[in-house]
């Protein structure tokens, strides 16, 4: 019994209904010995009239075996290619059969899924939002390799198919059907198969795709035309200032889709293989796959929530400071439908609070993104107050006041008592240990630190910091509330500066190192980028705020706990002398490393170098390079080395969607991995024998590499 | 014998692929052919690429991918080092010896050290004439210079010197017969470089538009390929300057002719000093050049006067060359030119030549370096003398001798 169903109707018509082992139907061996066993038959099939593709899971078909991908090594690239070939041989002949052929798309055709879909004549898609169709391979380090990319260039020419195809765009039913992508839409799911029947009765002859037509010419033209040339010109500065060079899937990508207008369609489908065979094998497609499709679902999954106690929901949650940081939790919590109490001290304070999502909403509106009707609900679900009475029955406080221990205990103290039964208190704080915070509690079990990203109804990513009291009740309360709000949530053991603060800091450390040792800070910034950093070590102290910087130091020398974790004396030295002789406290305080004038452009204060004292060296880029990710990536596996991580996936995924480590490491754990163990320790060695200790390999990396695992 | 010495240290070649969509080398693009050349020959040998002087690539239509001077975006995709120039020229089907030719010259005059020369010509990928000429498509030029497609010369030719079809077929077989020994002896080995694909995986390793099935029954049945264009026109503009000729017996086809394919040639050429001081073994030095220009109507009568001019230059005779090898860009045009110097077919284009293997425009002459290169090593012979028929009249030859 094959796991693709083989139907035939009364008037010819073959429905394939596919339904293979586990949850998904995927492009793995199991579908090419399906397929192919599916696509012979149909050739020799008797009265064949026309066919119809369906799924008998929820969704029609997940696309390529991540697994199998994953575990394509380097050296097997023939074998590769040959599976490949297979694959897209049996679509070809499938789209080359004499009858006309439907996907009847019930659920999300994605990558692999929509490749199918798109080798036969037509696509019927039901109206549903799950109904998803698109190519999102570059997501993954990939490109799409069953024919995706050379038939959407076919069917829509190069313009209109590059859009699709760099940036992986997950196309609802309306859309793709406006787009060209998807042909139909029909409302309920019964109406798919008889719909797509429909047609084919209708239309017996059309069954040529309209790339094996003689006369065929790819819409919108060819790169032998000047239009295009000047497109693909302009695509490629864009792409290679969006990359930096440092992803070879969208590279590759623009280029085969180029190349496809210049070479008949079947040498088009054997170069778009040999650059899946090539983008499978680079590291960088392991790393993407590795950390942000499964290691995300591990860790959205709930791999790091205690097991065994029931999913909760917060329906009413209180906000301690409506600063920058409580009126974007309160924004966040509202679009999903939670009751927010957003407390200041003053009124006027909470009512400024809100009135941050009335702006984020009204624009919403503005855009047409959102109703005026949804948009008047979310607000109306914020409660501004200066009466702590007010979040009586909450069943989540998160305060979210400044970064100072009386104040912090103080609040908490005054609200703690309004909790609802079984109610979790929590500190959103990026320096705060969590065990100091929790003495304030008179519960702290149930004292647990969210800590949040700014701003934060964009940052995926919150760090939940267990102290040594937490509960796993606490804990659990606060992951589910974490997803509830739609975001990843790492957790993590609490210790100083937790895990992303911590490594965050090396990296502003290392770039006060760089321009400590004379190095031209335009080199830093410039470098920093270039390994993918989304800015420069300097800027982003900008950001911070030198100022902060300094808070923060004193804060850990007043509780003696000053440079206990991660090194970073060089940059709060040099943050303290700006400030103190220059006057220079960071981008909001008027200027830091940079100056900024008045329409936002930002400059690097030419007096920089002058000021930090030191003759101007030219180190080798690599290595300037190299110390600003291995800092990270060194404090990273101390964080996992101490437990302050407790997993690997927590600190890759966290490391990305927190602390802008570049996608193309998989996070600052997976990029060992690739880059091999014991090539980072012959590497970090020579950078410490040459710029310091702090670059030593930490002895778990010692002892994975000597028993040949990895992170 | 000049102090700066040219010599060739090692010829390569792609291996020719049908020049159309279902050709192996379709899938390649032309700077990919010619960088996976570079690449090996600096494998083969190790040298410091920034010591290179200058890639001279023959390209013959310099347009669209094989455009904006090629032979520079070569040098970089290869990865050589940023110092290493490039120039593109067109010197027509003669464009691969012209570059080797002009790097002879370089090293000769004493300025230069080490040179690759060579071309490259993907004609599935870049049309054949695609990138135009005054002289065949503005009317005014064309009346004035007589302009005439070259298979109507190639015919004129054989109509002139008595070639029958029977005669040029029977070459044509004979072609087919060396070019398969050849290959299928392994002759090419050493010069012939896969072409492999950005993962490393071969994607055509040998030749393949030789037809060692080829008969003479076949090749009869073949239609001629000239016969239209002449009847339109061309046979009466030719025959203006050939009033002593009745009619033009239009007997090339596709089975006589050279053939469309794809492919790439580099030639290492430099001086003395620098090969001793990179370790490079000098396997011949380039004896002496010439090109001139003939009749441009009937066009393809240069090679043999400039196989003279060439051994004038040498004070040689064709009795001081070993092995002769002239493109075959049309049966008739190997015909004429063994009649010119008097030379035997048997120690002419040993190997086969371009009616089997195809001709890759610009890329043709460095391949026939690296062809008479392994012949004569092969059969420990000294001398060989290189020559092809170039557009426009004019003709080119090459004399290497090992050492």
């Amino acid at each position: 019994m094959s796991v693709f169903k083989y139907e035939k109707d009364a008037d010819g018509i073959v429905t394939v209904t596919m339904d293979m082992t586990g949850p998904v139907n995927a492009m793995n061996g199991e579908y090419r010995q399906a397929m192919g066993t599916t696509v012979e038959r149909l050739e020799n099939e008797k009265g064949l009239a026309g066919v119809v593709f369906a799924s008998a899971k929820p969704t029609f078909f997940a696309g390529g075996d991540l697994r199998e991908l994953l575990a394509a090594k380097p050296g097997t690239e023939a074998e590769f290619m040959v599976n490949l070939l297979e694959t897209k041989t049996q679509l070809r002949r499938l789209e080359k059969l004499p009858v006309p052929v439907v996907a009847a798309i019930n659920g999300a055709a994605l990558g692999g899924g929509f490749e199918i879909a798109l080798a036969c004549n037509r696509r019927v898609v039901l109206d549903s939002p799950g109904a998803i169709v698109g190519l999102p391979e570059v997501t993954l380090g990939l490109l799409p390799g069953g024919g995706g990319i050379v038939r959407t260039v076919s069917l829509l020419g190069l313009e209109k198919a590059l859009p699709y195809l760099l940036e992986g765009t997950r196309v609802k039913p309306a859309a793709a059907l406006k787009a060209g992508l998807v042909d139909e839409l029909v409302s309920e799911t019964a109406q798919l198969v008889p719909s797509a029947k429909a047609w084919i009765k209708a239309n017996p002859n059309s069954w040529l795709q309209p790339w094996d037509h003689a006369s065929f010419r790819i819409p919108g033209g060819t790169m032998h035309q000047p239009h295009l040339i000047q497109l693909v010109t302009t695509a490629t500065a864009m792409l290679a200032k969006k990359t930096r060079g440092l992803l070879p899937a969208p590279e590759r990508i623009l280029a085969v889709a180029a190349e496809a207008t210049l070479v008949d369609f079947d040498t088009a489908l054997r170069i778009e293989s040999r650059g899946l065979t090539f983008l499978a094998m680079t590291p960088q497609a392991k790393n993407i796959i590795s950390t942000m499709f499964f290691q995300m679902n591990e860790v959205n999954g709930g791999a790091g929530r205690p097991k065994g106690i029931a999913k909760s929901k917060v329906k009413k949650l209180g906000i301690l400071g409506a600063g920058m940081m409580g009126q974007g939790i309160a924004y966040a919590s509202a679009m999903v439908g939670i009751e927010v109490v957003l407390r200041d001290v003053t009124l006027e304070a909470a009512q400024k609070g809100k009135a941050y999502s009335e702006k984020l909403l009204s624009a919403a509106v503005g855009k047409g993104r959102m109703s005026e009707q949804k948009a008047a609900g979310v607000l109306a679900l914020i409660t501004p107050t200066a009466d702590a009475a007010d979040l009586q029955g909450c069943e989540l406080i998160v305060e979210a006041v400044f970064e100072n221990l009386e104040l912090k205990a103080k609040v908490t103290q005054e609200t703690e008592g309004y909790l609802a039964d079984g109610g979790v208190f929590s500190t959103n704080t990026s320096t705060l240990p969590i065990s100091r915070l929790a003495k304030a509690a008179k519960r702290p079990v149930d004292f647990i630190g969210i800590h949040f990203f700014s701003p934060v109804d964009k940052m995926p990513l919150v760090e939940i910091i267990c102290s040594e009291q937490t509960s796993d009740a606490a804990l659990a309360k606060a992951f589910d509330y974490a997803r509830q709000i739609g975001k990843t949530p790492i957790v993590v053991n609490d210790s100083l500066g937790f895990f992303t603060s911590r490594t965050f800091g090396t990296y502003l450390d290392e770039g006060a190192r760089l321009l400590d040792d004379g190095v031209a800070p335009a080199s830093i910034e410039n470098l920093g980028r270039q390994i993918g950093m989304p800015v420069g070590p300097l800027a982003v102290q900008d950001e911070v705020s030198q100022e902060l910087t300094r808070k923060a130091v004193e804060t850990h020398r007043a509780m003696d706990v000053l440079y206990s974790k991660a090194d970073t004396q060089v940059s709060s030295e040099i943050c303290e002398r700006l400030i103190k002789e220059q006057g220079r406290g960071g981008r909001y305080h008027g200027g830091g490393y940079y100056d900024y004038s008045a329409s936002g452009e930002k400059t690097l204060w030419p007096g920089l170098q002058a000021f930090v004292g030191k003759p101007a060296v030219l180190l080798p880029e690599q290595d300037i390079k190299d110390r600003l990710l291995f800092r990270q990536v060194i404090e990273s596996i101390k964080c996992l080395q101490e437990g302050v991580l407790r997993s690997v996936a927590d600190g890759n995924v966290g490391s990305i969607l927190g602390i802008g480590a570049p996608v193309w490491t998989g996070g600052f754990l997976q990029f060992v991995n690739t880059y091999g163990l014991q090539r980072f320790i012959d590497r970090a060695s020579e950078l410490a024998s040459r710029y310091g200790d702090r670059f030593q390999p930490p002895e778990l990396l010692l002892q994975k590499a000597q028993s040949k695992l990895a992170f | 014998m000049s102090t700066n010495a040219a010599y060739i240290f090692d010829a390569l070649r792609t291996p020719r692929g049908k020049g159309k969509k279902d050709g192996a080398l379709h899938e390649v693009k032309p700077v990919h052919l010619a960088a996976g050349l570079l690449t090996e020959l600096q494998r083969r040998h190790g040298f410091d690429t920034a010591r290179v002087d200058d890639l001279i690539l023959g390209c013959v239509s310099p347009v669209g991918e094989q455009g904006g001077d090629i032979a520079k975006t070569v040098v970089q995709y290869a990865g050589w080092d940023e110092s290493v120039a490039g120039v593109q020229l067109d010197r027509f089907c003669a464009s691969g010896l012209e570059a080797v030719n002009t790097a002879a010259s370089r090293i000769a005059s004493g300025w230069e050290d080490l040179l690759v020369a060579g071309g490259v010509e993907s004609m599935s990928r870049v049309q054949m004439g695609a990138a135009g000429g005054a002289w065949l498509q503005d009317p005014e030029i064309a009346f004035k210079v007589r302009a005439v497609p070259q298979g109507v010369g190639a015919d004129l030719i054989a109509t002139l010197d008595g070639y029958t079809r029977e005669d040029v077929d029977a070459f044509a077989l004979e072609s087919q017969r060396r070019a398969t020994r050849a290959r299928d002896s392994g002759w090419f080995d050493r010069s012939v470089v896969p072409v492999r694909d950005l993962n490393g995986l071969v994607i055509l390793e040998k030749d393949e538009f030789i037809k060692p099935g080829t008969t003479m029954d076949g090749l009869a049945k073949l239609k001629p390929s000239f016969d239209g264009l002449g009847k339109i026109g061309f046979d009466d503009i030719a025959l203006r300057k050939y009033p002593q000729v009745e009619r033009i017996h239009h007997v090339h086809t596709p089975g006589n002719s050279s053939g469309i394919v794809d492919g790439a040639s580099a030639v290492l050429i430099g001086s003395e000093k620098i090969g001793k001081e990179l370790g490079l073994r000098p396997r011949a030095r380039i004896v002496a050049t010439a090109v001139l220009a003939t009749d441009p109507v009937i066009m393809l009568t240069g090679p043999g006067p400039a196989a003279k001019k060439c051994l004038a230059r040498a004070g040689m005779t064709t009795k001081d060359i070993d092995l002769f090898e002239i493109n075959e860009a049309f049966a008739s045009v190997v015909l004429r030119f063994m009649r010119d110097l008097d030379i035997s077919p048997e120690i002419t284009n040993v190997n086969g030549g371009a009616i089997a293997m195809g001709h890759p425009l610009g890329a043709t002459g460095g391949m026939l370096v690296g062809t008479m290169l392994d012949e004569l090593e092969r059969r420990n012979l000294r001398r060989a003398l290189l020559a092809l028929c170039v557009g426009g009249g004019m003709g080119i030859a090459t004399i290497i001798e090992r050492v």
